[in-house]
């Protein structure tokens, strides 16, 4: 076993305890259906926070997510019932303008030296600006294409269902896996994230590479928009605050150091898992309030943040 | 006068204060009454009142975080904070705390012990702000939540109220402790050696650690200092509307607050600080969005403009950018 | 000569920065098939030299041909795809991927649009195998020592087809058994074809490895030599631009201070980075510290202020037992250091001269003390004129003062927080020839006053002059001693070269 995959372990292996101790407390809890529930439940966060694996493993961090998705939703809604688009140009129109919108970002964090997180702040306010310009009230989105697409999916035993945005999800996780660690571009995210010097000395496009991470998260920011658009039958500026927190926690959990460089997608996804099951777990109890979703949440980042300071201070005694 | 002869200081205060200025005027000829002030009852009452009086939470907030990004780092953590002293003062009250003492008191400990916490995580555990603030970002309006037991939690009681809604000489209360905070805290900076000292960290924390600063001490301090305000502004929050609500109070501050000193002219890099200006920034955020509001421009506008305004004050500060409006100039004059 | 033979060839070669002329056109010849040592000592070109050739830096002025052919590389990528590679002291490569990664970072192969680890991870295996490695390629970088990434670094560069390797100080951080393998591949290498450009303050090693030297100082080249035939003392005398016949003695007469109380002592003292070596100074008395580069004059000073912990020995101040471990309880102590990188480790810089004059002295008198802000200028303004530091105004940023100016506000911390010993490390380094005269000056003036002096130079003539004792560094040993009328720089230049004293 290799010392760089510790972190992932831990995370599989919190993610299996909670599940089981779930199991073993509520009768219906160790259920397949209980399982997909969690995908169902959390495709879009999913999504966007594989985007943001990406942003962090290059040692940046994107403060825009959340109002991304909300932007994209106003956008599909408005186009769709105000301007009688069809879905499919609307969500490639929205695809489109989230990358550039990323790729800006990402310019002027690289062409001007500014910090990430201040400069996608001002993209959080201009995301979140611009959507309650576009429409200050929620836009109901009614169309015989959300319809099918909301019921397209499989049943599997036990009740189960693999819903359309589960399968949308998972098609983004092999997708990206394959884009961080089977293509050069990956290479070069976690060549940024360990060490930006030694990577452009290495003759890594610095600029480029920058420009793509947060092309990229956006983009998933705004495909998780879409997705998100599929549960609410509706584009609202206010919708997904605080989404980027969510992102960023389960990207921490999942095991990825946020000075980056080190981790892994797989992560992330269990990381939005683990997330799920404490929620679950507490709809579950019943007793519990969901407040304690917030501070597990924060206990897991303290002691993810923890286990990552050990793991590195260690390692750099060893040198 | 010329521009070059002026000290580095008065250099530094023209920009926020210019637009401060320029931001005031702008609304005067929008809406001419806005200067005027009326007394009623010996109580001032007017426009200007009503931006300094809006001003005071995030006012409050940038002063800790003055303190925090001139040593270099950044707390994410104030406005959860804000949500957690409120919760505290709250619950103080309706458990039948009766001394408002105490239910200050309380809340004031309640932000010393998180910014003593995000301070131990950045001085002596060595995380890095952004990460270790995030922690209690997220966390702590589940602790304040927890401790509302998930409800808004309404009190009546005077004393503590006052802090929200009070008159002090006229003035309505939380202006006056801006004031006394910005005193209080300035003279703890400029009339002993602190705030040299965090400058020093912020400016190079090798060269201080050459010196023998105890520069994890500076920046448990900062941070603890920064807790205290956010949670002052927590309780002026809960005082102002008769109750808490842990999910809403504070909901962002921490970036109106980051964004107040920034365009105070501080380097989010660390170094030079100042309280005044910084002031100065919080003041522009509020009154940019009065002058949004008088000149008819739709509110929902409001945000857009803010982001455009941190693009523009970011892209000035930052030196490729400069040196490329110097070459425009040049080409222009050739 | 035999000039069909040659690989890379500078010809007047200039770079200068704003106000100073780092390269003053050199030349340099690099053959196939040879190691060449570049040498010099610090400011004298050698890292400027090698950014001009890996395409950092743009040259000013004068031509580059490998093989004959006009260059003009625009970046280190530039460099690499034309053949020239460089493998750092501070190996940069990327710590967090793996060895294969690091090894084909850009060129991975490729099969069906994805990576293809199977056969990255062999062809790694089998590219190590080459040089005696056995590693497990997929395991991250950093698992592994700074030697071995070092080796790393070099497969690297060499399997980019390189036909030009410079290795920048790699030898810095190896024990004597990694150095012996790396010098064999060094030399398999070489025999391959390679020219290889090996910059070292070790001279022991240029002369194990080297066919050839170049020698740099204060931006121009000294001259070009047949390893073979320079002796060690003849190449030091060219690093340090001093003819060993010409070196005249100027000593001023020094009392002798051995005979007075010692103010510091260090007994045996041991830290991470120097062997152990004894140490004294008195009140009143210059401790010069000779060495070059690395040698571990840097070292030591830090090992006195408790920078860096003492691992085995004493340290007594004044008679008493003292154990430095950081810089906060040697400040209080009573001890003051101007370190070697003024620009990392000295100036605050976008605060005040006078913030930067009375940083150490608050520090001492606590926060809640605060200096009242007419002491603090009456300070300034004194500091100032005594050490006629030119400037405007005390309000102004330190960092807008050159670096002479920079180093007296650094020493007036110093002096203004009054310590009984101080440390320079490189106090003139860097510096125009009339501050250099004066802080020359002021060192004399402080040890009248009684203050103890530590300090580190790497200028000879300076150490000679000043010093009534001087410790020799050499390969972070102390290796000599010399004292009173001794101290001449050929003594000096003969300890540090490693040969036995001249009878």
């Amino acid at each position: 076993m290799h010392k760089k995959f510790l972190p992932l372990y831990v995370t599989c292996s919190l993610f299996a305890l909670l599940f089981a101790a779930g199991a073993v407390q509520f009768e219906n809890f160790g259920s397949l259906r209980v399982f997909m529930n969690l995908f169902t439940d959390n495709a879009f966060l999913i999504i966007a926070a594989i985007g943001m694996t990406f942003v962090i493993l290059s040692g940046g961090i994107d403060l825009s997510v959340g109002s991304t998705i909300a932007l994209s939703g106003v956008i599909i809604s408005v186009l769709m019932q105000n301007y009688g688009w069809h879905p499919l140009p609307a969500f490639a129109l929205v695809l489109v303008l989230g990358t550039l919108f990323g790729a800006s970002m990402g310019a002027i964090i690289h062409y001007y030296q500014l910090q990430p997180f201040i400069v996608t702040l001002a993209g959080m306010f201009f995301a979140r600006g611009l959507s309650s310009v576009i429409s200050e009230e929620s836009v109901p989105i009614m169309h015989s294409f959300y319809d099918d697409v909301a019921m397209f999916g499989f049943e599997l035993p036990g009740g189960a269902w693999l819903g359309s945005s589960t399968i949308i999800a998972l098609v983004v996780l092999a997708l990206a896996i394959w884009l961080a660690n089977f293509t050069r571009l990956g290479g070069r995210v976690y060549g940024l994230g360990g060490d930006a010097q030694s990577a452009a000395l290495m003759g890594v496009p610095i600029a480029r590479t920058t420009i793509s991470v947060y092309a990229l998260s956006s983009f998933m920011a705004a495909l998780a928009g879409i997705v998100f658009s599929f549960y609410t039958f509706s584009g609202y500026s206010l919708a997904a605050v605080g989404v980027e927190l969510d992102a960023i926690a389960a990207v921490v959990i999942g095991g990825t150091l946020l000075t980056g460089g080190y981790g892994y997608v797989l992560g992330t996804l269990f990381g939005v898992l683990i997330m799920g099951v404490v929620q679950t777990y507490i709809s579950f109890d019943g007793t519990l309030s969901s407040w304690w979703t917030k501070i597990v949440i924060g206990l897991l980042l303290f002691v993810f943040i923890a286990l990552q300071r050990y793991l590195v201070g260690r390692g750099q005694k060893s040198r | 006068m010329n521009y070059q002869n002026l000290s580095p200081q008065l250099r530094r205060s023209i920009w926020p204060v210019a637009g401060l200025l320029v931001l005031l005027l702008t609304n005067v000829l929008i809406a001419p009454e806005f200067f005027s002030i009326e007394i009623k009852d010996g109580r001032l009452y007017g426009s200007l009142i009503d931006v300094l009086n809006r001003a005071a939470p995030v006012a409050l907030l940038a002063i800790g975080m003055t303190l925090v990004i001139a040593t270099g780092g950044v707390d994410l953590s104030v406005g959860s904070v804000m949500a957690i002293a409120g919760a505290v003062s709250a619950g103080l009250i309706v458990s039948g705390v009766d001394s408002v003492f105490l239910v200050i008191g309380g809340g004031l400990l309640a932000g010393l012990a998180a910014g003593f916490v995000n301070g131990f995580l950045v001085g002596y555990f060595g995380i890095q702000p952004i990460v270790a603030t995030l922690i209690l970002m997220v966390a702590g309006r589940g602790v304040a939540q927890l401790i509302n037991s998930g409800q808004i939690v309404t009190f009546h009681h005077e004393g503590f109220e006052f802090l929200g809604v009070g008159y002090l000489f006229g003035l309505p209360f939380p202006i006056i402790l801006v004031i006394i905070t910005f005193v209080l805290v300035q003279l703890l900076m400029r009339r002993t050696a602190l705030g040299l000292f965090v400058e020093g960290v912020g400016a190079n924390a090798s060269a201080s650690h050459y010196i023998g600063i105890n520069d994890k001490l500076i920046k448990l301090m900062v941070y603890c200092l920064s807790g205290l305000c956010a949670a002052l502004a927590g309780m002026i929050a809960a005082a102002d509307i008769g109750g808490s609500d842990a999910n809403n109070a504070g909901l962002w501050l921490e970036l109106d607050a980051i964004l107040a000193v920034v365009i105070g002219g501080a380097s989010l890099m660390g170094g030079r600080f100042s309280l005044f200006l910084s002031i100065i920034g919080a003041l522009i955020i509020q009154a940019l969005t009065i002058t949004i509001i008088l000149s008819g421009v739709p509110p929902k506008f409001n945000l857009l403009i803010k982001a455009a305004a941190i693009i523009v004050i970011l892209l000035l500060q930052s030196p490729e950018f400069r040196r490329q409006l110097g070459r425009i100039k040049q080409w222009r004059r050739a | 000569m035999n000039t069909d033979n040659t690989l890379l060839a500078l010809r007047g070669v200039v770079k200068t920065f704003p106000g100073v002329k780092a390269l003053d056109g050199v030349d340099f010849t690099l053959r196939k098939g040879e190691i060449h040592a570049l040498l010099g000592e610090n400011g004298a070109g050698k890292s400027t030299l090698i950014k001009v050739m890996t395409g950092v830096y743009r040259r000013d002025g004068g031509d580059i041909s490998l093989e004959d052919k006009p260059i003009h590389p625009a970046n280190t990528g530039d460099a690499q795809n034309l053949g020239i590679s460089t493998v750092y002291q501070e190996v940069n490569l990327l710590p967090n991927l793996t060895v294969a990664q690091n090894l084909f970072l850009g060129l991975e192969p490729k099969r069906f649009g994805c990576i293809d680890w199977r056969r990255m991870n062999r062809e790694a295996r089998e590219l190590l195998a080459g040089y005696e490695l056995d590693l497990d390629v997929t395991a991250a970088l950093n698992t592994y020592s700074v030697a071995i990434q070092q080796l790393i670094a070099i497969a690297r560069g060499v399997s980019m087809s390189a036909k030009v390797l410079i290795l920048d100080e790699p030898t810095a951080s190896l024990d004597a058994d990694e150095v012996a393998s790396l010098f064999k591949i060094m030399r398999e290498l070489r025999d391959k074809g390679i020219g290889i450009v090996f910059v070292t303050h070790f001279l022991d090693q240029v002369y194990a490895v080297c066919d050839r030297i170049t020698v740099l100082r204060n931006g121009a080249l000294v001259g070009e030599f047949e390893a073979a035939s320079l002796s060690q003392q003849d190449l030091v005398s060219h690093m340090l631009g001093k003819a060993l016949e010409k070196a005249v003695h100027e000593k001023i007469e020094h009392a002798d201070a051995e005979s007075r109380d010692k103010l510091f002592e260090l007994k045996g003292a041991r830290s991470q980075a120097l062997e152990a070596l004894d140490l004294s100074v008195s009140a009143g008395q210059v401790v010069g510290l000779a060495g070059l580069l690395g040698s571990g004059r840097t070292e030591l000073c830090k090992l006195v202020f408790g920078v860096d912990g003492l691992v085995a020995g004493d340290a007594e101040l004044n008679g008493q037992h003292v154990r430095f471990t950081n810089p906060r309880q040697a400040v209080v102590a009573g001890l003051g250091l101007c370190p070697e990188d003024r620009k990392k480790d000295g100036i605050f810089g976008p605060m005040s001269i006078r913030e930067n004059m009375i940083m150490a002295l608050q520090n001492k008198r606590g926060w809640w003390r605060y200096i009242p802000m007419k002491k603090q200028r009456e300070l300034a303004e004194r500091y100032v004129k005594a050490l006629k530091i030119a400037t405007s105004d005390i309000e102004k940023p330190i960092n807008q003062l050159s670096g002479g100016n920079q180093q007296k506000v650094i020493l007036a911390r110093w002096l203004a927080a009054e310590p009984r010993l101080m440390l320079l490390d490189e106090p003139t380094r860097g510096i125009d020839v009339g501050a250099h005269a004066e802080i020359i000056q002021l060192i004399r003036q402080l040890c009248a006053q009684g203050l103890g002096l530590i300090v580190a130079s790497s200028e000879l003539d300076e150490l000679v002059e000043f010093s009534d004792k001087v410790i020799v560094m050499r390969d972070r040993r102390k290796v000599a001693e010399v004292s009173g009328n001794e101290i001449t720089q050929q003594r000096i230049m003969q300890a540090i070269a490693g040969q036995p004293q001249a009878s």
